[in-house]
Formats: C-alpha cells, structure tokens, sequence
C-alpha cells in the first residue's frame, strides 16, 4: 500500500464526533453524513434559498419597489431581531456589527470569515467546513450583500488543511453555478469570495492579527480603534465573522429572525454548536438551542467517562475562567447564564475534567500554551506568559514556594488589560480562576511536592 | 529551482488578491514549496521574495512566526501529536510518548534513517478526535491508540522498503 492511502485510513469520518442523533433540532449540522457537502445535496436541504429570497427569486415573496426580495437594511434588521451573537467567542451581537460598517463608503470594502480556530477544545468549524461548506458560502454572500462588499476572505486554520482543500472546492461549485462572482443570479449584485489559509499561530484568531496575516505579514494583533469597521483588510473598512456565525445566516433569512430568537432564549438567539472534549463517553460537536442545561448537554455526550464524578468544567474554550462541577450544573448554555456563574461561553468548547484530574497538571498545559502562543509584541504578555508557565512548572515538579500562588495572581493581574490584544487576558484568566476555586491543590502541592489527586495518565 | 508547475500554483494564490497586494499570497506560497521540498531554505525564500515584489527578510519573518513551517530539513514523514490539554485529557501525551518509544528518538528529533521527524504541537482544532495527529502539515490522523501508531509507523516503512 503506497504511504497516502495508508494515511488516509486515519482520517476522521465524523460518523462519532458529528453525524450522530444526539443533536437538539439541528440547523447547521441538521441531516449531514459526509458525503452530502456538494453543490446539490446543500440544494437539496434548501440550501441557497435564503439567497434567492433576498435577490426576489424564490418564486414566494414577492419583490419590493427596488426589485429585490429583501433591502439591505431589512437583511441586517432579521439578523438584529434573531438575536444571532458572534460563535467565535466575544459574543458580540452580529446585525449591531453589521450596522457598523459604512455601506456607503465609496471604496473597497471587504468580507473575513474567521475560520482560524485554535481555541483548545474548538473543533466546529471543522466540521462545517469539512461537511457543510456551502452553508459558510450562502452565509457570506448573504452579509455582503447586506453590507454592499464584493469581495471576501476565508481564513482557515492551517492544520485542517482538508477543510481547506474542501472550502476551495465548495468554492468552484458556487462559482460555476452562478451563485459567486459577477452578476451573482443574474442580479445586479457582486461578490469575489476566496480562500487562504494559516500556518500554525494561535494568534491569528485575533481578528486584527488575522487581518495582518491575510495581508502576508506575522500576524500581530494592531491596537484598536481603529477598529476593522473602519480601517480593515488592506486598510479598508471590514466586517469579520466566526465560521459558525455565517453557518446560522442562511436559516434566519429563510424562518425569520423571531423564529430563530424563538430556537434559544431572550438575547441569546438560536442554536449553538458546544464542541466537547476531555473526561466524557462521547466527545465531538452537539448542536442545541442556546439555554440547554448544561446536565443535558453532558448526557447527550454520555456523561462523565468511566461513570466517574464530574469535578470541573472549563466552559468556552482554553481561556475561559474554569467552573467546579457544582456552579457548572447549574448552569444553562448560554452566554448569560455562564457570564453570571463567573466564566464566559466563549466559542462553545466545553473541556470537561473528571476526579481523576489534577488542576495544577492541568494548568501547567494551558501556560506552556500561552507562553508559546504570544507574539512577543506586548512586554506584559510576553514575559508575564512565561513567568505564570515556569512558576506552575515548579509547583508541579514539586519546587513550589508558598509564596507562588500570590505571585501567579500578582502577574496574571498585571497582565490582564495591559496588552493590545486578548491573548493576554487569556493567559491570566484559566491562571486566576484555578487558584481561586482549587487553591487547596496548589497548597497540597506546594506543601507535600506531589498531587492531591494521584491517577492522572 | 523552483519549476513552472510550482509557479502555476503560486499564480493562482497570488490571483485571489488585488493587483498591488501580492504579498497575501505569501503563507500560501511557502506552504506550497515545503510541501514540494519538504522545508523553507533560504533561497526558497528569495524566490518567493522576488516572485512577490517583497523583501526577503519580510518573507524570513513569516516563515519563522508560524509554527508548521520547517526552517530546516525535516524527515520524510514529520509527525505532530496534540498535547495540549484536551488532547492531554484523551491520551495526547501518551501518544506522543509511545511513538518516542518506537522511533527511538525525542520529540523535536528525526530518525537516522531520515524517514520520521517527531513533534509536540498545540491545538490542532481536532480535541474530539484525540489523540490527533497531523502528518506533514496537510494529513490530520484522528483516535490514534497505540494500535493504530503501530499501523501507521509500520505500514510507512514498508511503503518506504517497497520503495
């Protein structure tokens, strides 16, 4: 057997991770198997219908006086009523960022899909990309219009180079039916959209690290404002959305913006979908409506693994603030409930830790992370990264000084707010969050240089 | 050294931006010659300098702030494995541990036999699939268990016997 078809036995299916029935009413992951990514199966689930809609050729609505089915503006109004908040992890609400950009603005104007997703614990927009590619695409086309650009980026994280590879070839179907490019339908109505991919830097998720990367450059992140509704992509005014914020546009248009704020809860519209990783039966991608209990979310993933007791739960992603199992049951999945219980939903990445697990081990992964994924650019960052990541070192290794854990707070304080980007803030945090809620392991092991907890593979 | 086919594909990156922009396709254009030469050697990036109307210590500076791309000469298969803390939960590091164990070698070294390079990675955006691994930047093998190690370590150095 020659080494590629060797490889390609290993590839993921997706069949445990995404095409199972445990999700709840499904949108973007709703009857997908693998296969079905094309052109026409995407068609054939009602796929660019949303466009036909807006552009008045789905043969139902009838078209307005300007001879389209939806305007501009009622576009961003169904996206402001759907509640629809940004799934790559500020949360921020998506028709408000759309309403940012001046749509009038005589010059280029560009489009960014933030396909970057390095987020420990995120592994989404894989899926959609990889699975659902078309979905993205209709997305992306829907928000040019409705914000009058014609021309746009996908920037996909360069270790899923397949979704990359996939995304390119979504592409050139679209394209060759009509639905990008010139004259899109036949309309008056033009759009370029393409794709680039990263190469392995954590920070190029940043919105404005991103943009520097598109532009061939290393991807530090810019001071802001300016921010990329004013001076974006090459300068211009640009509009960045997480994948799976594109991947939920379609549907609103389609069903309304109340049906989809009726599919969650009050200013947290719609369904999400909550990657789950670490001590679980079934790890891999759920989507459910925002403001399922978190119980349930842990169910349909089958529960702590080898029946085990739950202990933590980091509930958005790597840099989220850690919630030990007793404040996380009682949460909802939503941003609000998971703001209100000291933590942030982040992009939907619930890595979840079981008894077994020792929390200053753990933190010790997560600073080495960051010590090694700062740009350098800021001082606080860069040396304050590495500072937490070797004084958790030596707790671990049993050289810790009772003094350390004041000094991890003291320097995860001063980092915090004190550099360009977030990456800073999300160095400090999982640091803070660890020692505030299991300061009696660090304690343990400073005093008896070994784990509370001994089973940790 | 740098072939007509290789600038086909340069030319198609370089197509997706504006005229006077050039520069964006250079993360594309790296990849693209590491993946035909196996690592970015500095004359590569004259090339691609030139080719993109940049500097060459501007093309340098991008090869050497992204993680996967290679500043010097890798094993034929370069083999990632997640450790990062999803993956840590799911055996990541075990992973990475056995294959240590079965090259002979640590991570960050290459075989002597220039077949397999081995490397500790952070997220690969797979933290469902643990333990993942990525072979040379553009194949991500997923629930990796020693078996499946054994497979694919093997079946590569038979492939590279028959060879």
């Amino acid at each position: 057997m020659n080494a590629n078809s060797l490889l390609s036995q290993f590839r993921a299916t997706g069949i445990q991770t995404c095409f199972h029935d445990r999700h709840i009413n499904p949108q973007i992951l709703a009857g997908l198997n693998g296969a079905n990514w094309r052109l026409n199966d995407y068609e054939a689930r009602g796929g660019y219908q949303a466009l036909r809609k807006i552009l008045g050729q789905d043969g139902a609505s009838s078209t307005n006086e300007t001879g389209v089915g939806l305007t501009q503006d009622q576009v961003i109004a169904t996206v402001k009523e759907s509640a629809l908040r940004g799934r790559g992890g500020a949360g921020f609400p998506t028709g408000l960022k759309w309403s940012f950009m001046p749509r009038q603005f005589p010059g280029q104007k560009y489009l960014v899909c933030n396909s970057d997703e390095g987020e420990p614990g995120t592994c989404k927009d894989r899926d959609i990309l990889e699975f659902n590619p078309h979905i993205v695409i209709e997305g992306m086309i829907i928000a040019a219009y409705a914000m009058g650009i014609s021309v746009g980026y996908n920037y996909i994280h360069g270790e899923i180079f397949s979704a990359y590879d996939r995304f390119e070839e979504a592409l050139e179907e679209a394209r060759a039916a009509g639905l990008l490019g010139s004259n899109i339908l036949g309309s008056s109505f033009s759009f370029q959209l393409h794709a680039a991919h990263g190469f392995g830097a954590y920070i190029c998720g940043e919105e404005t690290a991103l943009l520097e990367s598109l532009e061939g450059k290393k991807g530090q992140p810019r001071f802001k404002p300016p921010f990329p509704a004013s001076f974006g992509l090459y300068g211009k005014p640009t509009t960045i959305n997480n994948t799976e914020t594109f991947a939920a546009v379609p549907w609103i248009i389609r069903n309304g913006g109340q049906a989809y704020l009726e599919c969650g809860k009050p200013n947290n519209g719609g369904t999400k979908i909550y990657s789950i990783s670490g001590d679980v039966e079934r790890p891999g991608n759920y989507e459910i409506p925002m403001g399922t209990p978190f119980s349930k979310l842990l169910e349909l993933a089958g529960g702590v693994r080898e029946g085990r007791q739950l202990k933590a739960v980091i509930p958005g992603g790597s840099s989220s603030p850690i919630l030990p199992a007793a404040i996380m049951m009682e949460c909802t999945m939503d941003y609000d409930s998971i703001a209100k219980a000291g933590s942030m939903l982040g992009s939907g990445a619930v890595i979840v830790l079981d008894e077994s697990r020792c929390m200053v081990k753990s933190l010790q992964r997560l600073s080495y992370f960051y010590m090694h994924e700062s740009c350098g650019q800021c001082t606080p960052c860069r040396e304050g990264t590495g500072w937490l990541s070797r004084v958790v070192d030596r707790i671990e290794s049993g050289h810790g000084r009772p003094s350390d854990l004041d000094l991890l707070n003291s320097v995860a304080e001063d980092i915090q707010g004190r550099t360009i980007c977030a990456l800073g803030d999300a160095a400090a945090m999982p640091v803070r969050a660890m020692i505030k809620h299991f300061r009696h392991e660090f304690e343990h092991h400073v005093a008896h240089k070994t784990c509370m907890v001994p089973a940790y593979v | 050294m740098i072939s007509d086919a290789t600038k086909v594909r340069f030319a198609k990156e370089v197509a997706k931006y504006p005229a006077d922009q050039k520069q964006s396709a250079v993360m594309a254009c790296l990849a693209i010659v590491q993946q035909e030469l196996g690592h970015v050697s500095t004359e590569s990036e004259e090339v691609i300098a030139e080719y993109l109307g940049m500097a060459p210590i501007a093309v340098h500076e991008v090869t050497t702030f992204y993680n996967m791309y290679n500043q010097g000469p890798v094993g034929k298969y370069k083999l990632n494995v997640c450790t990062n803390l999803p993956c840590q939960l799911r055996d990541g590091a075990r992973a990475l541990h056995f294959l240590e164990k079965k090259l002979g070698i640590s991570m960050g070294e290459t075989t002597t036999d220039g077949l397999f390079t081995l490397q500790q990675s952070e997220c690969l955006g797979a933290c469902a699939d643990s333990p993942v691994m990525l072979v040379n930047d553009r194949c991500m093998c997923s629930f990796m268990t020693d078996e499946k190690l054994d497979q694919l370590v093997d079946g590569l150095r038979s492939a590279e016997d028959k060879q």
